[in-house]
């Protein structure tokens, strides 16, 4: 019953490509995507991957559709066609090429539930086992991300903090406009929206909050914290707008967020060093190898989410402030 | 017996959710215009996520589940019918009008006033 469901949404996502590709008009290119987004979070929900299913709901539905309606609200609605017969073969011919490689590699992993693939020969149960003698939480995934593969997470920042500062230098090149009275439709003459917004927005963070110190526990984490808390702050800034947003949260704390989340997360690895072991080794951080785990995944996790919604929030406002081109 | 009686509500209600969740989908293919359409489509919404919940909530019975399933359910009866509002009044916006004789999305004619529809 299971494969079946996932044949059938494995099926949804193709069609969705292709109508993503297919379609001229960029808004409802978003729309799809995110559309897309969903359904590849219950693919993975289905295959007990909570943890990824919720980043991808929180950001790829939820963040990246409100990003890139925020860049089209700068340009145009409709996608031009402008290259000719020749480019269009050339760009065939790369994307084809580069699926076959795709599909060439796939031929050298494991089938699909193999019992004796080497994730799940040793690999997989080595964590499971592992983990409550080590790190002694209940969301293995938490155990894995923090603190056994914690380099891997803190690449995963320096790769968000990266896009951050990449966005920001793209995007402050031109004169920052204020943003006040862009919108031909103004979003503060709509009272219901402006009401239940109002309603949503402590829930909203509230469970952003949960969602990131429940991580321990359950699906969670900095990575979907951090974006649930940039969602909370978009609705804000939508409805609110963009004045009354940033004197709530103003750049120069987002900055700080940013920054302050990455330097947390390597100040934890240098800590580790000084009190006598390896970069990013919890264990000594306290007198208890466990309790330091424990502290060290909470501290990296808030990182981890300070991070990711700062850097949200400042590429939201760097296409929210700009003047539509013109 | 309890839990026996527990799967049949369930399923009743699940089924009555799925059946409305596929009239909602087919009123969304079928229906002429856009605010057809977001009627057909607004079944799926209410009735078929209400039925669906509640089924899963008799499934889980007395626990944890079932109060974050009503904290879903609360939460959508005040987003959907939002949406809906947002959506209905951005095509209104956009310029395409409400009649019953309209068979296509496109605005009729030249978009209205901006402010005096909203």
């Amino acid at each position: 019953m299971t494969v079946l469901f996932g044949i059938f949404l494995l099926t949804l996502l193709v069609i969705t490509a292709v109508a993503i590709v297919r379609t001229r008009n960029l808004v409802v290119a978003v729309m799809l995507l995110g559309i897309f987004s969903l359904l590849l979070a219950i693919n993975f929900f289905l295959l007990d991957a909570a943890d990824v299913a919720l980043t991808e709901a929180a950001v790829g539905a939820g963040i990246s559709t409100v990003l890139f309606l925020g860049a089209l609200a700068l340009t145009s609605e409709f996608e031009h066609r402008r290259e000719s017969a020749r480019r269009r073969a050339l760009s065939l011919l790369v994307v084809a090429s580069a699926a076959l490689v795709i599909v060439y590699a796939t031929f050298d992993k494991p089938r699909f539930g193999d019992p004796d693939a080497p994730v799940l020969s040793y690999l997989g149960p080595w964590y499971l086992e592992e983990t409550p003698e080590y790190v002694d939480i209940p969301n293995v995934v938490t155990a894995v991300l923090g603190s056994f593969r914690g380099y891997d997470t803190l690449g995963e920042v320096f790769v968000v903090f990266t896009a951050g500062i990449g966005v920001l230098f793209l995007l402050s090149a031109r004169q920052q406009g204020t943003g006040v009275g862009r919108r031909k439709v103004d979003l503060r003459d709509e009272v219901l929206l402006v009401v239940v917004g109002r309603l949503l927005v402590p829930f909203i963070l509230l469970f952003g909050l949960y969602v990131q110190f429940h991580g321990e526990y359950g699906p969670g984490g900095g990575f979907q914290a951090g974006a649930l808390v940039a969602a909370g702050f978009i609705l804000y800034s939508l409805i609110e707008g963009e004045k009354r947003a940033l004197s709530a949260l103003p750049l120069r704390a987002l900055t700080v967020l940013t920054v302050g989340g990455t330097l947390l997360y390597g100040g934890v690895g240098v800590a580790g060093m000084l009190m006598g072991s390896n970069f990013l080794a919890y264990s000594v951080l306290t007198g208890d190898p466990v309790t330091g785990q424990k502290l060290g995944i909470i501290l990296i996790e808030a990182g981890v989410g300070m991070t990711v919604c700062g850097v949200l929030l400042t590429i939201y406002h760097a296409f929210a402030r700009r003047e539509p081109a013109q | 017996m309890i839990a026996l009686l527990q799967d049949i509500a369930s399923w009743i209600l699940l089924t009555a959710g799925g059946a409305f969740v596929l009239i909602g989908g087919i009123g969304a293919l079928r229906m002429p215009n856009l605010y057809t359409r977001m009627h057909a489509a607004s079944v799926t919404d209410t009735m078929g996520a209400f039925l669906v919940i509640a089924g899963i909530m008799v499934q889980a019975g007395l626990s944890l589940a079932t109060i974050k399933l009503i904290a879903i359910l609360l939460f959508l009866l005040i987003t959907s019918p939002t949406s809906s509002y947002a959506l209905a009044s951005a095509a209104l916006l956009s310029g395409i009008r409400p009649d019953a004789g309209q068979a296509a999305d496109r605005p009729a004619q030249p978009p209205p006033d901006k402010g005096s529809a909203a």
